[in-house]
């Protein structure tokens, strides 16, 4: 059993098919939706974590392309820049998920990108950008500036 | 006659560096020498007992010098990258402040500002060898007549640049959490609401200042590591405060004493100087800082083997006390906690994240203790000391 977490960035064009239930269906794929968003009238995201063999997943993905889904691996899209990180621990407490967590005693961060739901919490934390990419969802990137 | 058992000056010390037969350990190592052998022959056999400390440290900044233009100019504005610089010194003198922004920087207008570039980053670049654009306005004098200078520089290309900051290495702080009802950005990181997560800052155990907590052994003149380099401390910083809180063991129990630092620019590098953005707060910059801490007497030894679970850090609201200057210290916890990733207060598991790098800050220590046993580092015998409270000693040094 292998997993991934992937990306899938629906167009408007395909925004209300039904496709996400055949990779149960006809792929035997296990999956679990980690984040969703849908901005009315132009796009859907949805972050989920696929569960099955390696291959499946491979195939599930290549039918979710066929589909016009735009699909990213998620462990393409956002990374930690090891010259960047100083070891700080400053986003360890505001990960939701631990995909950030402090090693210790060493008190020495890692990232795990399989637990990673993209919430852009980390890039807000971080003093020196180096979570890279982390806007996927951005709870900041809209609607923000007149709720101070 | 001394009230010790054993006794050394730092010319001692100094000529066992110079001869190669120091004996130094970091902070965290000290802890462990001094529970197997007794604060006697601890300090019988370590001579220096280094420190370290990499956290952001808003109160710092670059002395830059950057040379006559032809014609002269008395330079009453200056940016570099945009960033400006203060200028109300001599003619080609400037500060430039670590959490100065850049003129364009939309701040807290879509809050929370992200802060991309400032002084820090400035900073971070000169000392990482880029290329940085000087613009520099006069008003005109008959001894400077010029009106306005552009250059594109690098480090090198400045006559004179130090790195010279008024307050750094607090030695204690706050463990700062939200007791209102909205997340809130502050220098302390951010803060989710109802005390969900605390942030600390400091290294505890390896904090300079913590390992000699009523400054007998370092002073104007100590010589340090200071962003990679060689720096001075200068003095105490602004707001050195001797006087708070302290336990049993003398160590404070919150905010106190301070250092204020000097180093020459040239010589340091990007890893221990790191340019900052904090969240809806500002720019600043991450300094590393290591002090070594002579180990003069059976007393020194045992103020250097201070460990995390000995040190407490007051909880603070940063909601609503801290900015309004109200409230006190909400409870204490020890670094050892803080550590674990998790504390209890009031009842409730509150998430904890350090803001300071401990694993810097150990091979800050580590690089300074490497230095020291070279033979290259010789220690600074302070030329003054900072203000201080008495210490009434240890009950039983055995
Ligand atoms: S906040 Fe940034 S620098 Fe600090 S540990 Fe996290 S990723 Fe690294
Ligand atoms: S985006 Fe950052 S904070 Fe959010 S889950 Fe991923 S690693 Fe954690």
């Amino acid at each position: 059993m292998g997993s991934k977490n992937v990306l899938l960035i629906f167009k408007s064009n395909i925004m209300y098919k039904p496709v996400i239930y055949r990779l149960a269906k006809d792929f035997d794929l296990i999956f679990n939706i980690l984040e969703a968003k849908i901005l009315p009238k132009k796009e859907g995201r949805i972050l989920l974590e696929l569960k099955g063999s390696e291959n499946t997943i491979d195939e599930g993905i290549k039918f979710l392309e066929q589909n016009h889904v735009v699909v990213e691996l998620l462990s393409d899209k956002v990374w930690l820049e090891e010259e960047k990180c100083v070891n700080c621990g400053a986003c360890t407490g505001l990960c939701p998920t631990d995909a950030l967590s402090m090693k210790r005693p060493e008190m020495t961060v890692s990232f795990d990108v399989q637990k990673c739901i993209a919430c852009g919490m980390c890039g807000l934390v971080c003093p020196f950008g180096a979570m890279r990419d982390i806007t996927l969802f951005d709870p900041f990137a809209e609607g923000r500036s007149n709720s101070k | 006659m001394s009230e010790f058992k054993i006794n050394k000056t730092f010319a001692e010390i100094n000529k066992k560096i110079r001869d190669g037969s120091v004996v130094v350990v970091n902070a965290e190592e000290m802890i462990g020498v001094t529970n197997e052998l007794g604060p006697i022959e601890a300090a019988r056999k370590v001579d220096v007992v280094t420190t370290g400390t990499f956290g952001i440290m808003c109160s710092s900044g670059a002395f830059l010098n950057f040379g006559h233009s032809i014609p002269r100019i008395k330079a009453n504005k200056v940016f570099i990258n945009r960033v400006e610089a203060y200028a109300g010194v001599a003619a080609v003198d400037c500060y430039l402040g670590a959490t100065q922004t850049r003129e364009d920087d939309p701040l807290n207008k879509v809050f929370p500002g992200r802060f991309r570039y400032g002084g820090g980053h400035v900073i971070e670049d000169l000392v990482s060898g880029k290329k940085v654009k000087l613009e520099a306005f006069g008003y005109g004098t008959d001894c400077y007549p010029n009106l306005r200078h552009e250059a594109e520089m690098t480090l090198k290309e400045f006559p004179d640049a130090w790195l010279l900051n008024p307050r750094n290495g607090y030695q204690n702080y706050n463990c700062a959490l939200n007791l209102s009802k909205k997340t809130i950005y502050t220098y302390m990181g951010i803060l989710r609401p109802d005390a969900t997560n605390a942030n600390y800052s400091t290294s505890g155990q390896l904090s300079p200042l913590l390992n000699d907590p009523y400054y007998k052994t370092i002073g104007l003149g100590s010589r340090i590591f200071l962003g990679g380099g060689v720096g001075h401390i200068i003095g105490n910083g602004t707001q050195h405060n001797p006087n708070a809180k302290r336990s049993e063991n003398g160590v404070v129990m919150g905010g106190a004493g301070t250092l204020s630092v000097k180093g020459d620019l040239k010589q340091m590098s990007p890893k221990f100087l790191r340019g900052a953005s904090i969240t809806g707060y500002g720019c600043s910059l991450n300094v590393g800082i290591g002090v070594p801490i002579p180990i003069l007497n059976e007393e020194m030894a045992l103020f250097t083997s201070v460990s995390d679970d000995q040190i407490l850090a007051p909880i603070v609201d940063y909601g609503l006390d801290y900015p309004q200057g109200a409230g006190g210290p909400l409870d204490y916890v020890s670094y050892a906690e803080l550590k674990t990733g998790e504390i209890n207060f009031r009842g409730q598991q509150v998430i904890t994240s350090p803001l300071a790098s401990y694993s810097m800050a150990l091979e800050i220590a580590d690089i300074l203790k490497d230095w020291i046993k070279s033979g290259q580092f010789l220690l600074g015998e302070p030329q003054d000391t900072f203000p201080s409270v008495p210490f009434s000693g240890f009950n039983s040094i055995k």
